[in-house]
């Protein structure tokens, strides 16, 4: 992992310290709360409907157990015992107060973490591949470009006020775990026909209230180049992204109206001007930033797959978990082991202190003491020895943090919704509930297979609706919440946005919709190994839309 | 209708509402209301107050039924704000 460096460590003092002064100015009147709000978003503070919430980044997803205690401390200390992980791979706590914020600050940067730009019109927290540094698929670390475009990207003086904000993904493997088509720009690792590592950069994708897939602006892009073509692009949006309407103002309305072909014109004159100065990166930087992120001490081990399979078939709940649950690894003897937060007993992506606690310990016991937040809003633990696999399922199943459900109807992606959002129209969490509840059963869970549902209390989308394989979202009509439907989306490398099935369903309604459709899925299906995704690509909307709404 | 004066504290950014004496109540009972426009334009200009500006944030006029239960805002979005999350807090 990156660990600070002594300039890091003076700098964080130092914001500390200047945040503190803001909060005191503001607490006494020196400071109106017109001139404050800024300042206070600039480090991840919101207000919400109940309370101040907190964004912490969590970069490219990547955690130490060290820094999972300290944020588990913090959820105890300062808020409600608990934390909200995120589709951007960051960390929200609900309940915070302004008056504890220096000192809550001041613990963060003990951990080497912050809010700075995960909030207002600036670069984001780069989010990646969860499975980076492991996956059996990879081509190269996704998450050594992270590193390198968040050091370029944090406090860039010209990037500060943007027309809107700017969220960059990298995937290093072609199994798209990181949505890279639903960002601002995207990039994509693969090795060219002489074998050469390079990207594939996308622009201009995004959710929101005007979803776009991202395209391809450029297929092959040289590593050494990726700052200064991302500077390029990033100045280009500067210059002419709309700054008169906020639903406008994202990138991916610019290359719209631009036009892909002309946008890239202009990108490349900007880029032929900066190209050749410092933000080239030669390899042995790249090599710097490569070595925090060398693998962990591996043994050698021989495979144990037959031995797992065997616990399986005399254990039926471990069987589902570990079909579910688990991938395959780059090295042999080794698993990748997903801990998921969709247990029917807490809001998707929540998780108390103490589960985070006993985590840490157990990610230091099987897995190098790290982690990583997913966009899914589950983690995950990259390295565990397939001969440890068994144990820790028990110890995740007593934690709560076992249910086979990954990639499964009820691992739903749902924003905080109306129950916390000031700006949600509708509620997602109790949503969310209760199709877990209809869905418990692990062998219907199992049956349905591989899909994606993800719920979004409002049309900003951050639970991600329109690129769910269902899609979720919530609106207001006449003060009463309806639920509206969107099928066949998709965020991985097939990314496609839902369409909509037809009028919405009440509250009481909803989840038989989503039965239905499943019903609907299972008729359909050529056989079990069809997915609801291949099943809707190849049917159309026709028998889904009969299901949920009749012949007429 | 009746109207009430809710807001956020600055402190810690709570839900409040203005009462009849002009300190701020977590307890929506508790709160002032205002049975005609003038009196809750009144309400409003009070909640503004160069004294309220570093007590509270953004004070706003929300509609209000009295029912059996307690007062009620008529708009959803202020009845999970007066009541709190519709789900429970998993710590």
């Amino acid at each position: 992992m990156y660990r600070y460096d002594e300039f890091d460590h003076t700098f964080m003092a130092e914001r500390v310290a200047q945040f503190s002064r803001q909060v005191a100015r503001r607490m006494s009147g020196e400071m109106t709360e017109e001139q404050f709000r800024p300042l206070r978003l600039m480090n991840g503070l919101y207000l919400q409907l109940h309370a101040y919430m907190l964004r912490v980044n969590v970069p490219y997803g990547s955690l130490s157990s060290t820094q999972l205690r300290g944020l588990a401390e913090i959820a105890r200390k300062y808020d409600r015992n608990y934390g909200h992980f995120t589709t951007r791979q960051n960390i929200q706590y609900n309940w915070v107060k302004l008056d504890e914020m220096p000192a809550l600050l001041g613990d963060l940067a003990k951990i080497e973490m912050h809010g700075i730009q995960s909030s207002g019109n600036c670069i984001r927290n780069t989010t990646s591949d969860q499975y980076a540094g492991a996956s059996a698929d990879e081509i190269e670390d996704p998450r050594v470009y992270c590193e390198i475009i968040r050091q370029w990207s944090t406090l860039h003086p010209e990037f500060s006020y943007l027309p809107r904000k700017f969220k960059i993904a990298v995937t290093g493997a072609p199994k798209d775990r990181a949505a890279v088509a639903l960002h601002d720009i995207g990039l994509r690792l693969y090795h060219n026909a002489e074998g050469k590592t390079g990207f594939e950069v996308l622009v201009g994708g995004g959710q929101g209230r005007t979803p776009v897939i991202a395209k391809t602006i450029r297929k092959w892009l040289e590593p050494e180049d990726m700052l200064s073509y991302l500077e390029a692009i990033v100045r280009v949006y500067n210059l002419w992204g709309r700054r008169d309407n906020k639903y406008k103002a994202r990138i991916k309305i610019l290359v719209n109206a631009t036009g892909i072909d002309e946008f890239r014109n202009q990108v490349d004159a900007e880029w032929d001007k900066i190209k050749d100065t410092k933000l080239q990166l030669d390899a042995e930087e790249i090599e710097r930033i490569r070595a925090y992120f060398a693998s962990p001490a591996y043994e050698t081990l021989p495979d144990y797959s037959a031995e797992l399979i065997a616990h399986g078939e005399q254990n039926s709940a471990f069987k589902a978990w570990l079909a579910s649950n688990t991938a395959a690894h780059k090295v042999t003897g080794y698993l990748i082991v997903n801990l998921s937060l969709k247990s029917p007993k807490q809001p998707p992506g929540d998780i108390t202190s103490e589960q985070m606690l006993a985590t840490a310990d157990l990610a230091d016991h099987y897995n190098f003491g790290e982690l990583r937040v997913n966009h899914r809003q589950n983690l995950t633990f990259t390295d565990v020895r397939q001969v440890d696999v068994y144990e820790l399922w028990q110890k995740l199943a007593a934690l709560d943090l076992a249910t086979p459900n990954i990639g499964k109807v009820s691992d739903i992606i749902a924003c905080p919704g109306l129950d916390y959002c000031a700006l949600a129209n509708a509620r997602s969490i109790p949503i969310a509930e209760r199709i877990q509840q209809r869905f418990e059963d692990i062998d219907r869970l199992h049956d349905v297979g591989e899909l994606s549902l993800n719920i979004s209390g409002c049309m900003n989308a951050c639970g991600h609706h329109h690129v769910g394989n269902i899609g979720i979202l919530g609106v207001e009509k006449k003060g009463q919440e309806y639920y509206q439907f969107t099928l066949g989306g998709s965020s991985t490398e097939d990314a496609a946005l839902g369409d909509r099935t037809g009028p919405g369903f009440s509250t009481d309604e909803v989840v038989n919709a989503v039965d239905r459709i499943l019903s609907t899925y299972i008729e359909q299906r050529d056989d079990v190994e069809e997915t609801f995704l291949e099943t809707y690509r190849r049917v159309g909307m026709a028998p889904f839309k009969e299901a949920l709404y009749g012949a007429n | 209708m009746p109207h009430m004066v809710i807001a956020n504290t600055l402190k810690d950014g709570r839900v409040v509402f203005l009462s009849n004496d002009g300190s701020w109540t977590a307890a929506i009972a508790d709160g002032e209301l205002a049975q005609d426009e003038p009196a809750a334009s009144s309400l409003l200009a009070n909640s503004k107050s160069p004294a309220n500006i570093n007590i509270v944030i953004d004070p706003q006029l929300i509609e209000v039924n009295e029912t059996d239960h307690g007062r009620q805002p008529t708009a959803y979005r202020e009845y999970i704000r007066a009541y709190g999350p519709s789900v429970k807090n998993p710590g």
